[in-house]
């Protein structure tokens, strides 16, 4: 379990399940006794444009919800990449989904996973959880919780009515992980 | 791993929060009509209501469902209403009328951009609506400004107790930043509220045994309104002396006071820690009830030291409270946001340097 500050900043396009992917990560958290908050964006972004959300997961409280500068990143749009990469921290990371993002950082400061999500989630019969992917590719690199954990989040957030998601969650999750660039 | 021996904490927004908090503190009665970003309050309501034998009604217009409220606190009922801030202007006249029938209620208003229909990103902007002139007349509500989910939980509890004891309507001062975001919550089990309030003056059926209960807002006659009048200022000098309250995080050598309240108290908060890294003496001041205005405790942290910075989403309301508290008597500025921008850390941050720097030249 990485002990650190851990500001996260998640964005793309709305149904790409970013506010999800976020939900995810709070729950990890919840899950691990530490500090947690959520902040979705609920603005005119949301109505038909990208869509974004900051999560912090610390070991003291959580002054400040809004990240500014993450340390890490998820991204999965063009614009989003855009809007984001020069203010990752430096020394943090960025998760970059390459099937939907062409470009490539020049920053060297930090690191950059460049993970074909939307590519392999087809390839794999789980189209629409890229953003699963790309999570496991963040919680392989970064040992920010173990599968078990992992699972219990899934357990926490599907209803139980659609439990045969957490299966496809699951495997979108280990895809990620042992995803090699 | 999680820790078997802590209570059990629930990830949930604000909006969210602040219903199950409502319910378990007794309210019984919701009525409210949508607008964002505070929706999620009524829809919460709206599944949970049923299935614990209260009422939830989506009223007409938000004019209506304040009138409702008033119909129901009159009959002794714990009730309560939410919008955002053009529903609450709303809701204005209604909010007069419970006051002046001296009728205990909650009020939630989740703020957005003013004025006008704004915007619906947060704001502070209704400081000056929600602590002096929630409606027509001479009066007050009491007014909180919590600055996490699980202080929303904890004074909606402490809202709907003092609006009992006090009689007057509570209401909870959020933002949207607060009713969007999730943070993990607790709700005691046994939950601490004064579940025996007497409400003697309720109109809720006198079976031939006791006079009419009369709820009324009418006085023709001006002695008898001034009468009215007089007792409830009477009613809010005690509210003023006992139920102010604040968060103070000051040292021994702070020169540099920050003033906030709400979500915008917490960026504050993340900013004075960057200063005092880099050898500003900077502390905070967090109001938790904005009426009555902890103006007793805001004078003490203030006696040592040499400015005030205020920070709002607004052009500048509680600013004015800060300077009648400290009587103007040190350098007080200023730094706001509006129109749904959420300052952040660092620009408050600069500011101090810059405060600072103007101090030491």
């Amino acid at each position: 379990m990485s002990m650190k500050s851990n500001n996260i900043v998640i964005a793309g396009f709305g149904g790409q399940g970013i506010l999800f992917a976020g939900r995810v990560l709070a729950h990890i958290g919840l899950i691990s006794d530490r500090e947690v908050s959520w902040l979705p964006s609920y603005g005119p972004e949301m109505r038909g444009g990208t869509a974004n959300c900051c999560v912090c997961i610390d070991d003291k409280p959580i002054d400040c919800p809004l990240v500014t500068e993450p340390t890490t990143l998820i991204v999965m749009n063009a614009p989003s990449y855009d809007k984001f990469i020069d203010h990752v921290k430096s020394g943090g990371m960025a998760f970059i989904d390459s099937s939907l993002i062409s470009k490539k950082s020049e920053r060297n400061d930090i690191d950059c996973e460049y993970v074909p999500a939307t590519q392999l989630a087809t390839e794999n019969d789980i189209s629409g959880m890229a953003n699963i992917i790309l999570l496991g590719k963040l919680i392989g690199k970064t040992k920010l919780a173990s599968l078990e954990t992992v699972k219990e989040a899934f357990e926490q957030i599907i209803p139980k009515a659609k439990n045969h998601l957490i299966d496809d969650n699951m495997k979108a999750i280990k895809i990620g992980m042992e995803y090699k660039i | 791993m999680s820790n078997q021996s802590s209570p059990k904490k629930h990830l949930m927004k604000g909006n969210e929060a602040i219903a199950e908090a409502a319910i378990r503190s007794g309210c019984k009665c919701f009525f409210g009509y949508p607008i964002t970003p505070q929706t999620e309050i009524s829809a919460y309501m709206a599944k949970r209501m049923p299935k614990v034998g209260g009422v939830y009604l989506q009223a007409e217009s938000e004019i209506a469902a304040i009138n409702m409220v008033y119909g129901c606190a009159g009959s002794g009922v714990r009730c309560m209403t939410s919008s955002s801030s053009p529903g609450i202007a709303l809701k204005a006249e209604g909010i007069s009328y419970i006051a002046g029938s001296d009728l205990p209620c909650v009020i939630i208003n989740v703020q957005r951009g003013g004025p006008g229909l704004g915007g619906i990103q947060p704001s502070q902007s209704d400081y000056w609506f929600m602590t002096r002139a929630l409606g027509h007349g001479d009066f007050h509500a009491l007014v909180f400004a919590p600055a996490s989910v699980q202080e929303m939980v904890d004074t909606v509890c402490d809202a709907f107790d003092l609006a009992d004891k006090y009689r007057m309507p509570a209401v909870i001062l959020a933002d949207g930043l607060l009713g969007q975001m999730m943070e993990p919550v607790h709700f005691p089990e046994d939950y601490d509220f004064n579940k025996n309030t007497e409400k003697p003056w309720a109109a809720n059926g006198h079976g031939n045994k006791r006079k009419h209960n009369i709820i009324n807002s009418l006085f023709l006659q001006p002695d008898v309104l001034e009468d009215e009048n007089f007792k409830r200022f009477k009613r809010y000098e005690i509210v003023k002396k006992n139920e102010t309250k604040a968060e103070i995080d000051i040292e021994e050598d702070t020169e540099l006071l920050v003033v906030a309240y709400g979500s915008v108290a917490r960026i504050a908060k993340a900013a004075v820690d960057m200063a005092r890294k880099n050898g500003i003496k900077a502390g905070l001041f967090r109001p938790i009830t904005l009426w009555p205005y902890p103006e007793k405790e805001l004078q003490k942290a203030a006696e040592k030291v040499k400015k005030v910075l205020v920070v709002e989403m607004s052009m500048g309301q509680m600013v004015e409270d800060v300077r009648i508290s400290l009587k103007s008597r040190i350098p007080i500025e200023f730094h706001g946001r509006t129109g749904g921008i959420v300052p952040t850390p660092a620009e408050v941050f600069e500011k101090l340097k810059e405060m600072d720097g103007d101090d030491n030249a």
